[in-house]
Order: structure tokens, then sequence, then C-alpha cells
């Protein structure tokens, strides 16, 4: 334990005493918080959606053909009470619940007018305001063909959008927990990456394989630190959110700590894997960006929804643990949901990193026999 | 008088596949001795000091160092030897001291022990104004010295070498044979490979490796003698020629 806690120590100086490090592991998060604050603007199409319709009459299954036809929408669930409402949007596949009211047909040549609610998951900021932005369109659109049939005295359908989970719409609560998942995949592999390869460049490794420090004893202690500093920015970020943005963690913080340390393994085993396979700092590097910064970036659906991808993008994306993790805080952190909805994209995340563990520890030992050369 | 061994080797093989590394070597050496292990890149060095410091498994054959079999006990050897190798092997961020403390650490001693040590090593080398820069602003030389003196700072048995001396000026490589004499003195039985043929005069015994065989195994006055050439330079370039030349 000595000799460890002599290695650990050592790669808290490295840390701290470089101060490209200290950017990228705290300035980074700060400024990407800020920049993602701003939203990207994205199109939708076949945009999973519900309907709840109290009125069963020939105006509301018209206008639901409507919504139906158009390309935009696909109509998954049929609702039939507001009691739904809150289960379809915390399972997190429908986009947004159409509601007509009762007695639509009547109330419209009575009174000349009725309100249609569009409730939109507004933990995807971006994707709420598209859907309901167009479903919009399309009430009005069918609202002005009403009122040009002969003998009606100026039919209005007025569309009523809410945002459920984020009533203000801020775009950049969709965004917090992609910079999390983005951060952690930087800080925890690229920094794992490089600090080991780092070792081989120069030399040290060598050394560090005679002395009586185990293997393990050698990755555990580089890892180590980096595991610890990353706990230390998820819960900077959080403050931040929470600071800047007004953004609090509807759910369990337990849970969502948790999360975050099953992620923050899989991307240090991920590092760790990238060490086995490059000698050169440079290519660790590289690796790392393109390898695992990028795809998370753009295809976790952190900033591009996952549902407009094309189809072949969508089935690599599940073999991103990103995509996973996105899911699992956008959750935990913005709908408040329990460990009931999450388990499934736990147990994928769980699995992952798993098999990376297994496999990085397996290459690492493969290395030792061949030599350092 | 029987010398102490502190390396037994007999008949150690090392296969890689079909490729044979290191073919029935068989040799001892003894405690505070200077022991120098020659031989061309490929002639199978690299692949026999990695088993004797532990980190690679016989295939067939008695490895004993420091008493511990290579073979089965590995790790009980990694606690008893030293290890410097060609690439220097300090952090060039952390300070002279903070090097030093790290790898007493790793060797197991207690920062008390660490602490006095530190301050009779730094006096002895003339480097007491040191003890806090960072190895990065230290000239090459020094650097080296220090790599050295961090090797054997815990007192190892044996201390292996690999090529120490590699991109040293010919001034800091004197004072480096200076304290390798030193460190043998001090019954640290020194294990050394080395390029420099003229090095290798300044073995106590020399060795010479080619294509995983040990071709030649005596002090360095009795190989001159024995294959009549005036310096080991020109006896290793005699016995060493690799059988097939390339240009």
């Amino acid at each position: 334990m000595k000799r460890f806690m002599a290695f650990v120590r050592k790669e808290f100086l490295h840390i701290f005493r470089d101060y490209r490090t200290l950017i990228i592991l705290f300035a980074l998060p700060a400024a990407q918080i800020l920049i993602f604050g701003y939203a990207v603007r994205t199109d939708i199409s076949n945009a999973s959606i519900a309907i709840l319709d109290n009125a069963r009459d020939e105006v509301s299954s018209d206008l639901a053909l409507k919504l139906e036809a158009s390309e935009f929408f696909a109509i998954k669930d049929y609702l039939t009470s507001y009691d739904d409402i809150d289960a379809v949007f915390r399972k997190g596949k429908i986009k947004e619940v159409v509601v007509f009211p009762e007695d639509m047909a009547a109330r419209l040549k009575r009174e000349g007018n009725v309100t249609v609610s569009i409730i939109a998951d507004g933990s995807e900021p971006n994707a709420a305001s598209l859907v309901t932005g167009y479903t919009t369109a399309i009430i009005n659109d069918y609202s002005a063909t009403l009122t040009q049939q002969p003998g009606t005295s100026v039919p209005v359908i007025n569309p009523e959008v809410r945002m459920y989970f984020n009533p203000n719409l801020k775009s950049h609560f969709m965004f917090v927990p992609g910079v999390i998942t983005l951060i952690l995949i930087l800080v925890c592999a690229l920094m794992t990456s490089v600090t080991i390869v780092r070792e081989k460049e120069f030399g040290t490794m060598e050394v560090l394989l005679v002395s009586p420090l185990r293997p393990w004893q050698i990755i555990v202690g580089k890892v180590a630190p980096y595991f610890f500093l990353s706990l230390i920015n998820v819960i900077v970020i959080l403050l931040m959110a929470w600071f800047v943005f007004g953004l609090p963690v509807r759910g369990s913080i337990t849970l969502l700590i948790a999360e975050c340390m099953l992620y923050i393994l899989m991307a240090l085993s991920l590092g760790i894997l990238v060490s086995t396979t490059v000698n050169k700092m440079e290519n660790a590097i590289i690796v790392s960006f393109i390898g695992l910064m990028l795809p998370t970036l753009l295809l976790s659906g952190f900033i591009f929804p996952i549902e407009n991808m094309p189809k072949g993008y969508d089935y690599f994306s599940m073999i991103l643990p990103g995509r996973w993790f996105v899911e699992i805080i956008r959750s935990v952190m913005i709908k408040g949901a329990g460990f009931v909805y999450v388990w499934k994209q736990t147990l994928v995340l769980a699995v992952m990193t798993l098999f990376f563990i297994i496999l990085s520890a397996r290459k690492f030992k493969v290395r030792l026999e061949e030599g350092s050369k | 008088m029987e010398r102490e061994k502190v390396i037994e080797v007999e008949d150690l093989v090392k296969r890689f596949g079909a490729f044979v590394a290191n073919d029935h070597l068989t040799f001892d050496v003894y405690k505070g001795e200077i022991f120098g292990f020659l031989g061309a890149n490929g002639a199978g060095k690299t692949t026999a000091i990695r088993i004797l410091c532990g980190l690679s498994r016989p295939t067939s054959g008695k490895v004993l160092v420091a008493g511990f079999d290579a073979g089965r006990s590995p790790e009980e050897i990694k606690k008893h030897i030293g290890y410097m190798s060609q690439r220097f092997s300090l952090y060039d961020d952390l300070t002279v001291k903070e090097n030093i403390e790290l790898y007493g650490g790793i060797y197991g001693m207690t920062m008390k022990e660490i602490r006095p040590r530190t301050e009779t090593l730094l006096s002895r080398l003339d480097f007491s104004k040191y003890g806090d820069t960072l190895i990065s602003s230290l000239p090459l030389g020094l650097k080296q010295k220090l790599a050295f003196a961090v090797a054997v700072f815990h007192d190892p048995e044996i201390v292996f070498l690999d090529e120490p001396t590699s991109g040293v000026d010919p001034i800091t490589r004197r004072q480096f044979w200076e304290m390798i004499y030193e460190t043998a003195a001090r019954g640290i039985t020194v294990f050394v490979t080395t390029h420099y043929m003229d090095e290798a005069e300044y073995c106590d015994r020399v060795t010479i490796m080619n294509e995983g065989r040990i071709v030649a195994l005596d002090t360095p006055s009795a190989l001159r003698g024995k294959y009549s050439s005036s310096s080991i330079e020109e006896l290793f370039v005699k016995i060493a020629r690799p059988k097939t030349e390339t240009v």
C-alpha cells in the first residue's frame, strides 16, 4: 500500500504541475457549458407523438390524420387519460402529446373556437421547439380549411403549447448532460491514455515494471487520480448548471453520482485500452479524439436527436456508451426519473464497462509478455 | 574460498515461437562483481536481462537471482534489484527530491528512511543545491548520474544497467564509471550491458553473446590473451560477427 501511495502521489504531482492538464480538467468543462448553452438547430422527421383524444369526433380524427399524414410525425400511441401523459414522457420515446378537448366538433360549431393542447418533452429543448412548431403549423392550416367551408362562423382551433419537464424551454438544459458525457470521456479516456503512453514513450514504464509495483498497481495508480478529479468535475458542472442556468437536479443525486461513477469507470478502461494499442502520445490523442470524442459529440444524441439520424447511424450510436449515458442523466437530472426508468441503460453501460475492463486488462498483460519494444 | 553467487543461470532457454532468443545460457555472477554483458543488437541480451529482472519467464532452465527463481517468484526478485535503462528514467516534471522519494517509496522505504538518505546522497554527489530543482532543468550528465544514484538508492543486491552511458559525453562516462566502482565496493553487484567496447575493459568479467549463445566469458585480460587481441573491441569484432553480413 505504501508503494502504491508513493506512486499515486507522483501522479497527482504530474497533474498539478502541468497547466495544460489543469486547463483540460477544469477550464474546459466551464467553457463548454457556456458555449453549448446556446442551442443548435436541427430538423425533425417522423417524431414519435401520442394523441389523447377526449373528443373522438370527426374534427379530432381529421386532425390526427393530418398529423399522421405529414412526414414530420408518427403517431405511436393513443392515450386514454391525462394520467398516462406523465408515464409516456418518462419512458422517453414520445416527444409530444397532442390533447383534443371533449366535444371538439360540437364546441367548434357552437362557440366558434376550441383549444388543442400540445405538450412536448422539454428535456430536449431543440426537438421540443421544433416539434411544437410543426404541430402548431399543421393545426393552423387545418383550422384555416374549416373557415373556408360555407355556413360556418369562423371557427378557430387554438393550439396551446406547453412543455413537460422544462416549462421555460431552456435549451441549455439539454446541454448539461451532454457536456458531462463529453467531459468525462475527454478527461478519463484521453488523459489516462496519454498519461500511460507518456511513461512508455519516456521509458519510465520499463523502470516501473521492473520495480516491485504490480502491473495492476501501476494501472490503478494511474487512473485513481483521474477518477477522483472527474468526480469533482461532475460536481463542479452540476453546481455551475444550478447557479448559472438555474437547472436543479430533479432526481436522486446519489443515483446520478453512482451512474457517473459507472461511466467514469467505463471511460477510464477505454483509456487504458487505447494506451495498450499505441506507443506515441500524439497517437493516443488522435485515437481518443477521433475514436471516442467525435462519435460521442455527434452521435450520442447530445446535439443531434437520435430519432433524426439515418438508420445506419442510429444503430451505430447503440455501441456508443455516451448514448446510453446521455439518456440516463437526462432522465435523472431533468425528468427526475428513478432507477426503474434507467435500469436498462444502466445495464447496457455496466456490461460495456465490464467488457472494456476485461479487454484492456488482457491486452495489457499480453503487452507485458511481448516486451516493451 | 567459494565466492557468494548472486545470480545463477543454468541452461536458460527462451523461445518465442520457433525463434530461440536465449540458447542454453549458463553463467554465474558473484557478489560485488561488475559483470559486463556484450553483444550485437539481436544477440539476445535484452531477452536475458528481462528474464533476470523478472519481467519475462524462461522457457526452461534454472535462473536464480538474489536467491529467487525467475520462473516462479519474479515479484520477489523485483524487490531485491535496481534497474536503470538506456532511456532516461527520472520524471522531468518532478524535482530531484520528489523523484528520489517516489522510487524510495515504490521500493517500500518509509519517508523516515528516505529523508536522511536523500540528504547524504545529495551532498555526496554535490547536488545539495539541486534538491528542489525540476529534473527537466538539469543537464543530461547530471540526470544520468542521478538516475544511477536513484537506481541503487534502496540498496539492492544487484543493479542492472542497460546501456547506461549511451549518449553521454566522455567526462560524464568517466564519472559514471567511478560511481559504478563505488557501488560495487559497497557490495552491490553491477550487471551492465554496453555498446562501448572500452567500457568492457572496466568490468571484472565480460560475457559476449552472439545469436542467442554465450560465445565468451572471462576477465577482459584473459579474453584478450585467449584470442590474442589487443582490445575487447577487436575481440568482439572477431567472434561476434554475424554470419550473414548485411550492409
